[in-house]
């Protein structure tokens, strides 16, 4: 499985270089741009973005926790104590 | 007092996320919560210095993250730097990218979500050598600019985006030995016929 073919065209290798920047929305439009209409073009290129995107929604997803109600409790009650 | 019930009807409601990022950070909810306590009381002394209309939510995990690396950072167990000279580009994708349990049903992008347990996923951000950990929970966990990244940890962009390359790395190379270790990688016998 490692040994998918290498992407041959130069537009393939700034693609992928540049997915987890783009999936964190740090490119600049005109960047961005370019590489959306190549994906739209090059389907070898369009899987690792979709995998990449599907990889941070997991890790958002899963990294979730809900704090204890006690919690905002103590929270609630330190502050109260505070002077004013 | 006024004062009081504008900072809770701001800041609360980011408690469940400060407390998520503050468990990856201590590894233990009972030093979690005492983070996020301490956090929202400073913030609360410091309130009168929050400009209104900026950003409370990198405000607020700023706090956290200080505080985390001056009061609780002492007294965690260092992890060793992983070696990362053979994770190149696409790691994870080449290994498991084109699985054929991911494609035998619905999509690729569903069963991805499906392969790691949530257990597993938190396990690995955790794992993360600290410099990387932080850095790669605000960007990809929390979503937070590398601008924001940089003024919550009070280093040059530079360092935040070699941070998170490195980082980013290391965590596609946890999620693979997760994956390893329940033999997801081997071939699957072809159940589509």
């Amino acid at each position: 499985m490692a040994d998918e073919p290498a992407p041959l065209q130069p537009q393939c290798e700034d693609a992928l270089h540049e997915i987890y920047h783009l999936l964190s929305g740090e490119l600049d439009d005109a960047k961005r741009e370019a590489i959306a209409h190549h994906l739209e073009q090059c389907s070898p290129c369009a899987e690792p973005y979709d995998f990449y995107a599907e990889l941070r929604r997991t890790l958002q997803q899963r990294c979730r926790d809900t704090a204890p109600p006690s919690l905002l409790a103590r929270i609630e009650d330190a502050i109260q104590h505070e002077p004013h | 007092m006024a004062d009081q019930a504008r900072f809770a009807d701001l800041a609360m409601e980011h408690m469940s996320s400060l407390y998520s990022a503050a468990l990856r950070m201590t590894r233990n909810p009972s030093d979690a919560e005492d983070l996020v306590q301490e956090t929202y009381l400073k913030a609360y002394r410091g309130f009168g210095g929050f400009e209104e209309g900026t950003n409370l939510k990198a405000w607020l995990y700023r706090i956290l993250t200080n505080t985390y690396i001056n009061t609780y950072r002492a007294k965690q167990r260092r992890p060793t730097e992983t070696d990362l000279d053979d994770v190149e580009d696409l790691f994870l994708y080449n290994r498991i990218g084109g699985l054929e349990a991911a494609r035998a049903s619905r999509s690729a992008e569903d069963e991805l979500m499906d392969l790691f347990t949530e257990a597993e996923v938190k396990t690995a951000v955790e794992e993360l050598p600290e410099g990387y950990r932080m850095a790669v929970l605000l960007a990809d966990v929390e979503g937070f600019s590398y601008k924001e990244i940089a003024e919550i940890l009070d280093i040059p962009i530079g360092t935040v985006m070699s941070r998170l390359h490195r980082g980013r790395k290391a965590l596609e190379k946890l999620l693979y030995e997760f994956a390893s270790s329940r033999r997801l990688t081997e071939p699957q016998p072809d159940l589509a016929t």
